[in-house]
Order: structure tokens, then sequence, then C-alpha cells
């Protein structure tokens, strides 16, 4: 559309503008692995001027699931104990040992879901218990623990949860206390942000914070996005900002948010790359302790063991850049991917891979 | 693994479910996270659930609104 065009033009001249007056070069954050891939894909680097670069952060929630998470899922549906049902995405992770869930789909013990809606039909219809790869971050969580609710009303004693929950706000939390991270703002994630509201981020604006703006997935949402980040920049403001108020609404969404406080609780968690996060995990609440799979199967805590040569944990905590990794393209392509920020369609190494070498 | 896409209600099948659609494509979702959720709504489908309903904008709506966050004057 030529208004849209217009417009772009118009939000590429406005960022060009603010990032001369700044002056100095200036690294934006993008939190999500959807803001990862839409922003290669559609080109958003290239129209940006010198100063400003874009890196990618802790946003794939497949990437920072620890490596042992993979493997306790492989050793329980090689146990012959439990039925493993998974989103395509946790497929083909590589546990430390290489192997990933995907070796064994032919043997009738993964399945994989689209929606967690499937979990209560997969259910019924398996005579061995079910153990969902619950991971995802604030955008997915909800959809999950409602299925695990509609099934536990619907009398089903089979269905478990194996939590990997994360949440975003203790991670950028995080990356702000480190010492140097380099960090001039934060592009927000839209669709956990629609779920936890604005407010979420309100941390942003305190001493230690960087401007956040909360930012839609199509290329104008994404240059204002960047242009409200670099104008706060430029103005030495630190306010969270919505640039995606069609979707994100003051609150969030009440509903989703109640049934995560009704089901789940934070804890400690540790997150691929980075380590243990305070609060950076939800897991399930005492009163559903019988559908928690650690509980039910004993399964040990998830080790991180990385990959020789593999820096995927300095990708996703934004200090390399795929390029710099010594497998990246040669050893380590999607087809057959040594860490997880390869595997995942969001992963920054797999959206470098497709964009940045045509 | 966030990604979500906009569809719109065709129609609620119970409390809990609605027929939703964009373009040729037509699938059955969750609504039950969505307070009160009617036909023509625009939803955000995500995993099968619809997560938010969107305010429905029109285009030109959007662009003016786009201008006064960014403070553009529309003659840069």
């Amino acid at each position: 559309m030529n208004g849209d065009r217009k417009l772009a033009q118009e939000l590429v001249a406005g960022i060009a503008r603010a990032a001369a007056e700044i002056g100095r070069p200036v690294k934006l954050m993008e939190v999500c692995g959807t803001h990862t891939v839409e922003l290669r894909r559609q080109g958003i680097h290239s129209l940006l001027p010198d100063g400003i670069s874009l890196i990618s952060g802790p946003g794939c929630p497949v990437c920072v699931t620890p490596s042992g998470y993979v493997d306790n899922a492989l050793a329980l549906a090689e146990s012959g104990r439990a039925v493993i049902a998974t989103f395509g995405d946790m497929l083909k992770v590589p546990g430390s040992s290489r192997r990933s869930l995907s070796g064994l789909s032919g043997r009738g013990v993964v399945k994989m879901v689209y929606s967690p809606s499937e979990l209560i039909r997969i259910a019924k219809e398996s005579s061995l218990p079910v153990v969902f790869l619950a991971v995802g971050f604030e955008t997915t969580i909800p959809t999950v623990v409602s299925a695990l609710l509609d099934a536990r009303d619907a009398g089903i004693r089979n269905l478990f949860l194996y939590t990997a929950f994360k949440v975003v706000p203790p991670a950028l939390r995080l990356l702000l206390s480190g010492p140097d991270h380099g960090i001039d703002g934060f592009i927000l994630p839209g669709h956990v942000s629609v779920i936890i509201g604005p407010e979420a981020y309100q941390f942003l604006e305190g001493p230690d914070g960087r401007p956040g703006v909360i930012t839609g997935f199509e290329s104008l949402d994404m240059l204002l996005g960047i242009l409200l980040l670099v104008r706060q920049i430029q103005r030495h403001e630190r306010k969270v900002e919505n640039a995606y108020p069609r979707a994100v609404k003051p609150g969030g969404n009440p509903r989703a948010r109640a049934v995560i406080e009704k089901s789940l609780e934070p804890r400690d968690d540790a997150w691929r790359g980075i380590g243990v996060i305070p609060g950076g995990g939800l897991g399930l609440r005492f009163e559903l302790a019988d559908m928690d799979a650690e509980k039910r199967f004993d399964i040990p805590p998830a080790r991180d063991v990385e990959a020789p040569g593999c820096l995927c944990s300095l990708v996703i905590a934004g200090k390399a850049v795929p390029p710099q990794c010594p497998l990246f393209g040669r050893v380590c392509t999607p087809d057959d991917p040594v860490g997880p920020c390869m595997v995942s369609s969001e992963g920054t190494c797999a959206a470098y891979f497709r964009y940045s070498r045509q | 693994m966030c990604l979500a896409t906009p569809m719109r209600i065709d129609r609620l099948l119970d409390g809990k479910r609605a027929v939703v659609s964009q373009g040729t494509v037509t699938v059955q979702v969750d609504v039950s996270l969505l307070p009160d959720p009617k036909p023509g709504d625009h939803v955000i489908v995500h995993a099968g659930f619809a997560i938010e309903v969107l305010t429905p904008e029109e285009a030109e709506e959007r662009i003016s609104l786009f201008r006064k966050m960014a403070e553009l004057t529309g003659d840069a």
C-alpha cells in the first residue's frame, strides 16, 4: 500500500534523524524470537542507519531450555514408562549427546501437538501416562495450564506436565544487572505483553532501567517501535511505551493471568546460556502436584551441558553474534543443528542463517 | 514460539470454543481466555487459543495513530 510505504519512509527518516542527534552507536535488544525472525525476514536491519544495531535477546523458549531437559525427556520416552507429547519446536533439539526426540518419533512414544487442547484426546487414547513438555513464555503458558485444568475437570488422571515455563521480566532484570551489558533499549515482546501487560516492565523505568517499547510484528510496527526507542534515548528518557495497543491492553489479559496464578508459582529457574534466574520460571502449585511429571517420574534436575565450541550461551545473552561462532554455517546448520539457537526456527542462529546469507 | 495470527470469529460453538477464519483457513480454537467473545471479533490466535481481542481499527485510523505516536508531521 502506498500510504504504508510513505509512512515507512517517514519512520525510517525519523530514526535516522534521531540516530544522528544521538551521535554514538546505539544497541537495541529485541527480546522476542518472533521479532528476531520478522526483523530479518522483512529486511528492517537494512533500513536502519549504521549507528543502530539490533541484537537478539533470550526470547526463544526452546533456546533457553537446558540441554539436560531434553536428556531427561529422552530418558523418559525410552524408559517405556510414558508417552511424550510436545510442540514441534522441541522435537529436533539435541540433548547433550546430540540425540533428539525426533529420533524416537517412529516408535510411537513421542506425539507432536499444535495446541495444548489436543492433550485431552491424546491422554484419553493412551494406555500409558502422557507427559507434556511444557516449554514456553507467558504467551503459551496460559494455553497449556487451561488445557491441564480442563483435563483435570474431565477426570483425566494420566496427563502430566514436565514444566520448563519461563517468564520474561526477570530475565531482562538479570541482563540489566550485568556491569557491561551495553544495551541501550529493549524492543519488548508483543505477544508476551498481550498476557502480562505493560505494567510488568515498570522496573525498566527505575535507576538501572533502559527504554522499552512494546512492539508488534508488522514492518510498520517494528519501525515505529525502533523510532520510539531512539527518540527516548535521544531525550534521555526511560519509559515503557506501548506501540502495539491494538493487541496489548493495560493490565494484559486478566483471565489468562488468573489461570496462570491459580496453577503456577514463581521459582528460580535455569536458563540455558544465562544460568539460574531468580523467579525466572514457573512451576506447578502444590494443589497440582499430582500432575507434575518431575514428582511422578522422579526426574532429576536438568543439567546444562554445551556442545564443544557452541557459542549459543553467548548468543542468547546478546554477547556474541552467530558468525562469531566457529560452528556456525559449517558444522551447525538448520538441517544438522548443534545448538538450540540453530534448532528453533526462531533461534538467532537460524534467523541469521536463513536471512543474512542471501 | 510466540507467533500468533490475527483471525476473525465466525461463530461460537459453546462457551469455550469458536470457529475462526482468516482468508481460506478455517479452524476451531479455544476462546475461554476471553471474557466476552463474539462473532465478528478479530482475535489473536496462539497455539489453538484466542489470547486477545484486537481493537478494531481502520487502516487510516491506524496510520494516524502511528503518526501521532511517532509525532510525524507527514511532510517529512
